[in-house]
Order: structure tokens, then sequence, then C-alpha cells
């Protein structure tokens, strides 16, 4: 018995939504009693040692480069091979977009109920219950899994990463590796930009900004603040900004520590994605805009005139001429 | 060519979200239904514009539903669907919905199986990577394009960091977002031939499901908004970094 940590990569770098998902079967491992362990698919990382510092006794690596490109069917077999043979019962993946991909054809594969968006460790006196997020952040759900093996996967930036010393030992592992059905014939990855879904601060616009050449407003702040952009469905729409930054019910739904919203009335939809935010800050001259009553924090006022002050008190702040 | 459509209904993204029961039921009354949005905006409308391309296409939808959801799966007939099948049963199991959606895909031989990118009520994104399994097939998500040249798809997806473009032969089972298709309305044309359209009601074939629901949970209510003056906006500033500490 043990729990299994699925440990997603970005450039032989460990992704921050795994440290969490590590730090989460760590937690939970000790829960049971079970040793927790951790696997890469991949070409490996460097220094996956390192790793026991989440508390992960053992990485098992399937170091291989035909397994670079994300293809479901092929992982789901290696992980499923994998599973079976280290004796894994409970299966732990961040609710990415690879553990979208991945978890449910193996929650098929292995039996295993799969509970998707987990925000919080189960509840395991009793019947394996896991709190999970529903009507995209407006509620909760306890799901119980009732199959002996069990999956989980965890929505980013809602357990956090937990470090202390310790050291794993790395395993390489030799699955038998299918031939991929999905040819990858070109892959676009966005660098140095801080990605949505893990960033800790996000900068939002809406149409409140009124067009595309005035987002230096967000742009600038965000840089300074060292966070990710976002916007509202319809400047998504107009194309003022890429649409992989439409955040909200039919967008992307975060969860940052702080999330600020520029000129966003704050309709139901929006809200959807996020609402699950620690702290919400609101710049809208409108006083009666629906936002206000989701926020933390807010200044009623004109983005043109209130933005640039904030921009330069945070310069101040950070120490930027 | 033969295309799969799967349909979900979900409360209208404006319902408000309450329970009843001790926590254990949706309150669904006075709440007004929808087609899940993935599913319309994204799947059908792209299974829609395939057809138009190639009218020897057939649309089938399948919706694993009680006789409630029949206004939904007869819009979507009424936005373009050639018949639809109700699988009738009551369930939120992923694994459950996916094993009836797998046994009629068996059934009717698909070249392509449509899902959206999630659900809005139970957000699980993972019926269409279960139905994938089930049927032992390739499983792209989170498609953004998806053109086909005969029985090879060429599809955009979105992946963790950015995105890749996947050449893959038929069949296979994809999950639909922005970017598939534009929402449509339904015409009155559509929306008069829905009604002769076959609409077949099955009975789900017996599956154990792997999770159940023990209750439901609201978040607690925020505490309320703390205004700074906008002629002050360095005071709100000072207070996000001394006092909530986030930047
Ligand atoms: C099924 C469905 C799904 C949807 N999904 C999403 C979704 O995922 N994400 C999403 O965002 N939307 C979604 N929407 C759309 C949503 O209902 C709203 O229309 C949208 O969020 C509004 O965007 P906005 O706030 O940028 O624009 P607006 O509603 O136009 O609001 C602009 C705001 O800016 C303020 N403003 C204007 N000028 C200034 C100024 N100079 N200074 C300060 N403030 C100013 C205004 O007071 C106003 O509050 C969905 C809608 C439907 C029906
Ligand atoms: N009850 C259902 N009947 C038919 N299709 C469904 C059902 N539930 C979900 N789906 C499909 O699966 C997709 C993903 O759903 P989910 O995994 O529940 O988030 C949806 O967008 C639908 O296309």
């Amino acid at each position: 018995m043990s729990v299994l940590v699925f440990l997603d990569q970005a450039d032989g770098q460990i992704r921050k939504s795994s440290l969490e998902a590590a730090s989460y079967g760590a937690a939970l491992a000790e829960k049971l009693g079970v040793p927790a362990e951790g696997v890469t698919v991949g070409t490996v990382a460097n220094d996956l040692g390192s790793l026991g510092q989440y508390g992960l006794k053992k990485i098992h690596t399937i170091n291989n480069p035909a397994l670079d490109n994300l293809d479901a069917q092929v992982y789901t077999k290696v992980l499923a091979e994998l599973a079976t043979t280290t004796g894994a019962t409970v299966l732990v993946f961040s609710n990415n977009l690879t553990g979208k991909a991945v978890a449910p054809r193996l929650s098929v594969r292995l039996k295993a109920g799969l509970v998707a968006g987990a925000v919080a460790l189960p509840e395991t006196s009793a019947v394996f219950t896991v709190k999970k997020n529903v009507f995209s952040g407006k509620a909760f759900a306890h799901v119980s899994i009732t199959t002996p093996i069990k999956i989980i996967s965890l929505n980013p930036n809602s357990f956090s990463i937990v470090s202390k010393e310790g050291v794993a030992e790395v395993v390489d592992f030799a699955a038998t590796i299918d031939q991929s059905k999905v040819e990858v014939t070109s892959v676009n990855k966005v660098v140095g930009e801080v990605p949505l879904t893990e960033a800790e601060i996000v900068v939002s616009g809406g149409r409140g900004l009124k067009g595309p050449e005035n987002w230096g407003l967000v742009t600038d702040l965000a840089k300074l603040l060292g966070a990710a952009t976002a916007c509202s469905r319809p400047v998504a729409d107009i194309n003022w900004r890429p649409h992989h930054e439409h955040v909200g019910q039919t967008g992307i739904a975060i969860a940052p520590n702080l999330y600020f919203a520029i000129g966003i009335s704050g309709a139901i939809q929006h809200l959807a994605g996020v609402n699950r935010s620690k702290t919400i800050v609101v710049i809208n001259k409108d006083p009666e805009a629906p936002f206000f009553k989701a926020a933390d924090y807010g200044i009623v006022g004109d983005v043109f005139e209130v933005m640039p002050k904030i921009i330069t008190a945070v310069k101040k702040l950070k120490g930027v001429a | 060519m033969k295309i799969l459509v799967c349909i979900s209904k979900t409360p209208d993204t404006t319902a408000k979200i309450a329970f009843t029961d001790n926590n254990t039921k949706f309150a669904s009354d006075g709440v007004q239904w929808i087609i899940n949005p993935y599913d319309e905006w994204y799947a059908l409308v792209r299974a829609i514009e395939l057809k138009e391309s190639d009218p020897t296409t057939v649309i089938h939808l399948v919706t694993v539903g009680q006789a409630d959801t029949d206004p939904i799966i007869r819009k979507a007939l009424a936005l373009g669907g050639d018949e639809a099948i109700r699988v009738n049963a009551d369930s939120h199991d992923s694994f459950f919905i996916a094993s009836q959606i797998a046994e009629i895909a068996k059934q009717g031989n698909y070249d392509l199986v449509f899902t959206g990118k999630e659900t809005i009520d139970y957000n699980g994104s993972s019926i269409g990577g279960m139905v994938a399994e089930l049927l032992d097939l390739p499983y792209v998500s989170l498609a953004i394009k998806f053109a086909l040249d005969g029985t090879t798809a060429t599809i955009e997806r979105e992946i963790e960091g950015g995105e890749e473009t996947n050449k893959v032969q038929l069949p296979l089972v994809v999950s639909c977002q922005k970017g598939m298709a534009e929402q449509r309305i339904p015409n009155m044309k559509g929306i008069m031939g829905a009604r002769s359209k076959p609409l077949k009601v099955v009975e789900p074939t017996p599956v154990e499901a792997y999770t159940s629901i023990a209750s439901f949970e609201l978040p607690p209510a925020k505490a309320g908004v703390r205004l700074i003056p906008a002629d002050n906006p360095e005071e709100l500033v000072r207070i996000l970094h001394e006092e909530a500490r986030v930047i």
C-alpha cells in the first residue's frame, strides 16, 4: 500500500502544482500510515532526489523521450503498470490540464473511483470522502469513493507546499511503452510567463479598460507583482486579449492568493471562475458593480485615474524607479 | 462519417446554488436548465459545421438523464443533431455516465465522439477520457480547433503551459472548448424540425458506480468589501502589503 503522486514537469522542472500534489500526497500517506512515492514520465528532470523534501520517499522515473509528449492513452498504460507493480492504493494528480487528460482514463483502467477538483485532504476515518469544488466554485461536494483504489486530482492553489528535510530514492521503472497513435506536429509553449492556473497573483482587465491600447495598466502592474494576466470573456471575444486569458465559467477557473479586477463588472459567470481567490481587489467606477459584493478590497473610481497611481505606489514599494 | 455528441444538462449559469434535504440535494425548484455551454457552443456546433461541409455526415446526440432532460435534448436537435438517444438514468458518477455513453458508442460505431470540456455543475472534466479508455480509443483533450481530411483529424489543443497540434486517425474521442466553434441560436425551421426527429429512450446497462456524493456545502459568505477612497489609491497598496500581506 502506498500513495503515488504523478509529478508533471515543464522543461525539466517539476511544476508548482505537482509540488502541491506531492505535499498533499505526503500528508495523506501519513494519515494512512503508508509511504508516499512519486512518478515522473518522460525525459527526467535533474535532481529528483530533492523531492524528498516534500515528503516523497521514492521517485519512480519512466525515463523515455517517447513519453515527452502527452498522450493520455500511452501514459495511462505505463502509470497503471507502475501502480499495479508498486501496490499504490491512492493516486494523486494535480487537476491541471495534464491531470484532466490522464486521471479519468487511469480511473477506468484501474477500476479506481476518481474525484477531480479536490480542495482538501480526504476524510478517511469512516468512508473515504473527498471535498471538491462543484458548480464552478459556487459550492463544494463531499464525494465518497467506494473502490479499493482511489484517484484524487487536486485543484491547483488549494493545498500549501510543505517542505522539510529529506531525500528521495530515485529508481527507474521499465514500463512497456506503446507506440502513440497521436502524432504531435507542433508544440507552442508559452515561455517566461507565469501560467495562469499556477500564479499566486493575477491581474485581470475587463471591458472597462475601453481597448487593448490601455492594457499597459494591467500588464505593467502584473510585471511589477510577478503576476499572470487574465481578462473577462468579452475582452477575449473581441480579441483585445488572447483567449487563454479568459477566466470564468466558460474560461479558466483560478484560485490565486490575490485577484486584481480592473474594470470588470463581476457578472456571475465571471465570478464562477475567480471566486476561490483568497483576496479579491476590485477597481470599478460603478459603486453598484456586482463585483464589490465578492471583493475584499475595492476602490470606486476611474481606472484611468486610479491605476497609474497604484502602479507608481507599487513601483515605490518594490524599489523600482 | 458518424459523430456522437455528448450532451448534458446544467443549471442556467445565473442560477442560485442552494441545497435541500440536509444538504444532500441540489435545490432545483425554479431553476432554469440549459445545455452545458461547452457541449452546445463547441462540441455540437463543430459537429454541425462538419455536417455542413460533408452532408453525408450523421450526428447523433447522447444524454444520460431522466425525462426532464428531454427539453434540453430537443433544443440540441433544433440546433442540428439528426437523432438523439437518452439513457434513462440519473447519476452523478462519472464512471457510470461514461459507461453508458461507451455502450451507446459501441452500438453505433461512431467515427468521432465529442464531449464538452467539462460540466459547469459537477466540474469533472472526466467523461471524455473515461469513454476513450472504455472504447480503447485515442483521446485528445481540450481541443480548440478541429479539422478533418478524410479519416485524419488535425487538432489544436491546449496543454499545460501552451498549445500543440495533433494528427490522429479516426476513430477517436475529443473534448471540446472555446475556439472550436461559435455559439449559434436555433432558428424556427430547426425548432419545428426537431419535433419530428427521433429521440430514443433506452434503459441503462447495469454498472456499479465508483463514487457517490455524501453532501454539499456552500462556501462561507465574504465579510464585506473594505472601500478605499479613490483619491488615495496608495492606501490600497499599503494595505495589501502590510495588512493582507499579499504583495
Ligand atoms: C453562459 C454564459 C457564460 C459566460 N461565461 C463567462 C466567463 O467565463 N467569463 C466572463 O468573464 N464572462 C462570462 N460571461 C459573460 C458575463 O455575463 C459578462 O457579460 C462579462 O463577464 C462582462 O465582462 P466585463 O465585466 O469585462 O464587461 P462589462 O459588463 O461591460 O463591465 C465593464 C465594467 O467596467 C466598469 N467601467 C467602465 N469604465 C470604467 C472606468 N473608466 N473605470 C472603472 N470602471 C469602469 C463598468 O462600471 C462595468 O462594471 C458568460 C455569459 C454567459 C451567458
Ligand atoms: N449525463 C451526461 N450525459 C451525456 N453526456 C454527459 C453527461 N455528463 C457529462 N457529459 C459529457 O461529458 C463532458 C464532461 O463532463 P464532466 O466529466 O462531468 O465534466 C460534458 O461536457 C458532456 O459532453
